[in-house]
């Protein structure tokens, strides 16, 4: 008896030392609470030619977070952080709408320049920080911060419109064409929202690249010991840099969703806490915050969960201003949870007792 | 050896980068005496009111500058200030409260914030940018949670009182046209600003605390061994901190007697950016609040410019800031790598 | 305790995860002696004093102080400071950017009733203590202004001005001049006039002969005795520091045979004028096909930054270099990787290990990243080249999956060796490979290096143990104060002429 309890105990405990198991662990217990409150919640029907249901919203709404979340892992796991994703966001869908124009018949510029131009922004925003943190060595917290602040600033003046024969910086811009709306929406005769697809080839495309080439595993030494790394021949300064590269291309990935959702860019709110939410998928997905191994599976369970989260919270009548709260204590928790003085601490006092 | 390379760039790194505030802050008044001549930007006035309008900033880059100086960092201030102005406009004007109650409930809660911060900070070794990035976004959504909506102080008397009063100074007059001898005035929140300034500036250099945060910045390993308890300096820097952003919060709330979920948004960035800008460096170990104080002048005369230019939108004040504190940054990272190169 | 005691400390164990670094060690000081701690590196010297300072918690054991009722334990070095034990450790310990008299008076500055800090006050005290051990500086200057000489003095003012009953000294004249070396005793042994316990860990033997009274040698953790100096001689310490298998060390040159003399050999690398400031002064340098090359020389004497230069792991200011004929222009490690060179560096532990990472990704990441990103070498070449290695290498490992950092010390060791091994190359640079590893890996270390060099490659073996590099090399240079003071060869290398070469260097 005892012997089948120590036997459960100690498989017990290697479920629970899986890499996987905090990201499954948690979207496990809000889908629970979920299907508790709602019981239709695993619910899918096809409505007006497309798919429809709780489940489907939710991961139609990740879609962003998801994308973020792998390039924000590969930044965490360089030993950095990058909090100017939400702002870069912003700055893409600005720059992408802008070249598209709000007129009804034709877009100012093609739609695929116009996006091209918006992923080219996102890529030298993060070559900006990369530049800061990877050549300048200035903490990432503050390199990136610069853009945090400032690109908002950025994308309203680049949301202008002319009004009265003058540009006024700050206005919400309209695209009217329909086939922008299918980046964000669904497209037709696919009854998928088109977001999922994307996300699904960003994390395919980035899990090859990782694995097939040596990326990753050169991300994950310059995480661990950036200075051994370079002794061995690995170019630390630009894995670190095409880590900020590879984000700021995410977050502008994202942001070209976003702004397609709501068919225009408004600058205040694109991208608005996305950065939290990122770092918390990324911390949710059972990666270190000081670098290192990181799991781009985990990630993406931890961004679903997250959006999981959003969605229930919104649910019970938590407002978008207001969110950030419950999402701040999880993240304080998870790194509680993984700090190694907590860790000490308890065992110490586990000693005592025993 | 590598430590006292570091060193060496960081001492007289310092100094240089100092200098460098306090030239540019005189060569950017004179230019705007001269190019803003007749918007009044030489009226004393026009100084006396950057002062006033910087007041909670003075406070809150002040905190800043002390967790730098220990080789942190806390953006948590701008929420911080933020979500003092709510409780302070909701404790007021919803519940009634006296002014002095709710002030020192506010103070009392930035000290409580502080200190959970700086414990998991100090304590559970936790790296200061995830918990104070936590932390930021708790205090935003907790004033989204007292109220979504803004909330005036009209009706408290005594906290409108303190934040109108105007304090005459006895130098500076200017004649108006009428022939009327002006006065330059400040308000009570400048008062406090400048004594916070100087009570911190006091605590870095004459207290053991104030020295302990220098070594720790200096080395926290060194710090450790030679019989400092790290944690406790580290954990009372973030808890000063926490009371200086509630405070400043408090000024800041003086200016604009309002609370709303959007207060103060990208706050911290103009505390870290005066504290960079005033020669404190991001690695630690090296700062004073008197730099800090002119970094925030520095802003100031930003933000006067735009505003005197009158074409400009007021997105540029955020831009422009974030550029300037960009050049410091790399000023800064520059200067290190030249010093290590000299060896 | 007796009452001659000091400080008593019975049945200490430590171990970190993986080594157990003190095993049921026992010390004794007595009042008013000073007291060498000896050992090899990794002998675990450092971690004793770091427990008895309380910078590691203690797993088991039982420490005593004069003076104080029952058992001390320390759980920071400020409690040890309250309890009388003040430490100056190897590395200078202070804070560079405040002025010496802060750092003298750090945690204990004079203060007036209002809680300030009376600077004035301060100053001469530090002044006064400063005065004490011969030192005249301006103490309001920053500490970080001054050399590391007169930094480490600061720090032994500093210990001293603790009024303290036991002061520790780890190692404190790596980086002082023989001037310095004298002021320091004369200090010393005035301490001790005073009835202060002196511990002081050095690994020059005739400083121990110089000042100490008493010498307690620790081997692979444990305590291989307590001796008076008048009763053991020289030769007897060095015996016991190395313990028994000495002699099966000695062995291994002569099974290595007889090797090219260096003027018949083909050269492989020749540095010209090579020079980075404040590092290494210019040198000249040509490396034969085939050699083992030892480099020798004190801490610090740039042993290690001309080792760095020729992998180009730093950039030199001036000079020349040339590997295989060709002039090297590049420099960048991985270039160096390309061109047939290996780098194992000093620091295992900040530059070698990649803690994280499989045994298997560690012993591959060097030969990967001279594939390029773009090839990711297949998991069966991996797998069957990190087997391989194991195997070779005999490295002690759960599998290859292990994360490195779980391996012992000697086996991260061999783990770094095997990734340059991977790379087969040309040229392999060892730094200090065999520091802080155990005897029988060491021993495996210096074969695997007689073995390389009779298969054809060029190896240059940095040591700070110089019967370590008589065992191993074809040709010894040795370094002085960032500077290259003398070559022996073959028959020429002994002890007796090591030594001088490094003595002359210094005069």
């Amino acid at each position: 008896m005892s012997d089948t309890l120590s036997l459960v105990k100690s498989k017990g405990r290697a479920l629970v030392g899986q890499r996987l198991f905090l990201p499954l662990f948690a979207l496990f217990l809000v889908l629970i609470v979920n299907v508790i409150k709602t019981p239709a919640f695993f619910n899918i029907s096809i409505q007006n030619g497309v798919l429809y249901g709780y489940i489907i919203d939710i991961v139609n709404r990740s879609s962003e977070l998801v994308i973020l979340a792998v390039g924000m892992t590969l930044v965490i796991a360089t030993g950095g952080i990058d909090i100017s994703v939400g702002a870069v966001s912003a700055l893409s869908a600005a720059v992408c709408v802008r070249l598209l124009g709000s007129s009804y018949d034709s877009y100012a510029t093609p739609m695929v320049l116009a996006i091209l131009a918006a992923l080219t922004i996102g890529m030298i925003c993060g070559a900006f920080n990369g530049l800061l943190v990877s050549k300048l060595r200035i903490q990432a917290m503050v390199a990136t911060l610069i853009l945090f602040t400032a690109g908002r600033g950025v994308a309203q003046l680049i949301s202008a419109r002319e009004i009265g024969g003058k540009m006024v910086p700050g206005q919400i811009i309209y695209v009217r064409m329909e086939s922008f709306k299918g980046i964000g929406g669904f497209l037709p005769r696919v009854i998928v929202p088109t977001p999922v697809f994307i996300a699904a080839a960003v994390v395919l495309i980035f899990y090859l690249v990782l694995t097939r080439t040596a990326l990753g595993l050169y991300i994950k030494t310059v995480g661990i010991n950036s200075r051994a790394g370079r002794l061995v021949g690995i170019n630390s300064t630009f894995i670190m840099f095409l880590g900020y590269v590879l984000c700021g291309l995410t977050a502008s990935m994202a942001g070209v969703i976003s702004s397609s959702r709501i068919y225009s860019s408004d600058a205040n709110n694109i991208g608005l806490n996305m950065e939290l939410d990122a770092i918390l998928a990324v911390a949710l997905g059972g990666n270190s915050m000081a670098g290192g191994k990181f799991s781009l599976a985990g990630s993406v369970i931890g961004a679903i969960t997250i959006q999981a989260l959003t969605t229930s919270l919104y649910a019970m009548g938590v407002t978008a201003d207001q969110l950030p709260v419950y999402k701040a204590i999880v993240v304080v928790l998870i790194v509680s949870i993984q700090s190694e003085e907590l860790k000490r601490w308890i065992s110490a006092r586990g000693g005592k007792k025993a | 050896m590598n430590l006292i390379e570091q060193a060496k760039r960081k001492v007289s790194g310092s100094n240089f980068l100092l200098m460098v505030t306090i030239v540019m802050f005189a060569i950017m008044y004179l230019a705007g005496i001269l190019i803003y001549s007749r918007q009044g930007f030489g009226n004393m006035q026009t100084f006396m009111n950057m002062l006033i309008d910087n007041a909670g900033l003075i406070i809150v880059a002040s905190g800043m500058t002390v967790v730098i100086i220990t080789g942190g960092i806390d953006i948590s201030v701008g929420s911080m200030v933020g979500l003092s102005c709510m409780m302070l406009a909701y404790m007021m004007e919803i519940k009634g409260m006296k002014a002095s109650t709710a002030v020192g409930i506010v103070l009392l809660f930035g000290i409580v914030f502080g200190t959970v911060q700086g414990w998991l900070i100090s304590y559970l070794k936790i790296q200061p940018f995830i918990v104070t990035l936590a932390g930021m976004f708790f205090a935003r959504g907790l004033t989204a949670m007292i109220s979504v909506d803004q909330i005036a102080i009209l009706s408290n008397q005594n906290f409108l009182d303190m934040a109108n009063k105007n304090i005459y100074l006895p130098f500076g007059a200017i004649v108006n046209k009428r022939g009327i001898k002006l006065f330059p005035f400040i308000h009570p929140s400048v008062v406090i600003a400048l004594i916070t300034l100087a009570v911190i500036w006091y605590v870095l250099k004459y207290t053991k605390f104030g020295r302990s945060v220098f070594a720790i910045g200096g080395s926290e390993q060194s710090a450790m061994l030679m019989g400092l308890n790290v944690r406790k300096v580290k954990m009372s820097a973030y808890v000063l901190n926490g009371f200086l952003s509630a405070l400043g919060g408090f000024v800041f709330c003086l200016n604009t007697t309002s609370g709303f979920v959007e207060q103060a948004r990208g706050f911290e960035m103009e505390a870290i950016a005066s504290t960079v800008i005033g020669g404190t460096l991001l690695t630690g170990g090296v700062g004073t609040v008197v730099g800090s104080f002119f970094g925030v002048l520095i802003k100031a005369i930003i933000e006067t410019y735009i505003r005197s230019n009158g074409t400009l939108s007021s997105w540029w004040n955020k831009i422009v800031l974030s550029l300037l504190l960009c050049f410091f940054i790399v000023l800064q990272s520059v200067f290190a790598a030249l010093r290590r190169r000299r060896g | 305790m007796k009452e001659t005691d000091m400080l008593t400390m019975r049945g200490i164990h430590k171990e970190f995860p993986g080594v157990k670094a003190l095993s049921n060690v026992d010390f004794t000081l007595r009042k008013g002696e000073i007291h060498a701690l000896m050992g090899e590196n990794g002998a675990g010297k450092s971690t004793l004093i770091k427990v008895l300072t309380g910078v590691y918690p203690l797993d088991r054991g039982d420490i005593r102080v004069e003076g104080i009722e029952g058992a001390v334990i320390n759980h920071s070095p400020e409690e040890a400071q309250k309890n009388g034990i003040s430490t100056v450790y190897q590395e200078v310990n202070l804070c560079p950017n405040i002025s010496v008299a802060e750092n003298i008076s750090l945690a204990r500055q004079p203060l007036t009733k209002w809680g300030a800090v009376k600077w004035k006050k301060m100053n001469k005290t530090a002044e006064a203590a400063l005065e004490a051990v011969g030192l005249k500086i301006d103490v309001t200057k920053t500490l970080g202004d001054y050399s590391v000489a007169i930094q480490q003095m600061v720090a032994i003012a500093r210990a001293v001005d603790v009024q303290c009953k036991v002061l520790i000294l780890d190692e404190p004249t790596s980086s002082l001049d023989d001037q310095e070396v004298k002021k320091l005793f004369e200090v010393m042994k005035s301490l001790k006039n005073q009835g202060v316990s002196i511990i002081f860990v050095t690994h020059f033997l005739e400083q121990v002969y110089e000042v100490c009274d008493a010498i307690t040698v620790l081997r692979n953790g444990e305590l291989v005795g307590r001796y008076d100096v008048a009763e053991l001689p020289r030769v007897q310490l060095v015996a016991k520091m190395l313990g028994h298998e000495y002699d099966d060390l000695a062995q291994i040159r002569s099974q290595g045979g007889e090797s090219l003399s260096g003027e018949s050999r083909e050269t492989i690398l020749d540095a010209r004028e090579l020079t980075k400031a404040g590092s290494i002064r210019p040198f000249d340098l040509e490396i034969g096909k085939g050699e083992v090359i030892g480099l020798t020389g004190l801490l610090g004497s740039g042993r290690s930054e001309l080792a760095r230069l020729l992998f180009c792991a730093d950039k030199p200011d001036r000079g020349e270099l040339s590997f295989k004929g060709e002039a090297v222009r590049a420099h960048n490690p991985i270039d160096s990787l390309k061109r047939g060179m290996a780098f194992l560096p000093e620091d295992r532990k900040e530059e070698g290990i990649i803690g994280d990472l499989s045994v298997r990704e560690n012993l591959i990441i060097a030969l990967q990243a001279r594939t390029g990103m773009f090839k990711l070498l297949p998991l069966s070449k991996q797998n069957e080249l990190a087997d391989k290695f194991i195997k070779i290498l005999s490295i002690k490992t759960a599998s290859a999956e292990t994360p490195v950092s779980q391996l012992s010390g000697g086996n991260q060791q061999k783990v770094i060796l095997g990734r340059w091994l991977i790379t087969d190359p040309d040229f392999l640079i060892l730094d200090e490979p065999t520091r802080g590893i155990d005897v029988g890996t060491k021993a495996e270390i210096q074969k695997l290096i007689v073995q390389l060099a009779r298969e054809g490659m060029t190896i240059m073996f940095i040591s700070s143990e110089i019967e370590e590099m008589l065992r191993t090399v074809d040709r010894l240079c040795v370094l002085c104060d960032r500077k290259k003071v003398g070559e022996l060869k073959n028959e020429n290398i002994t002890q007796h002429n090591v030594m001088a070469a490094i003595a002359g260097g210094n005069q």
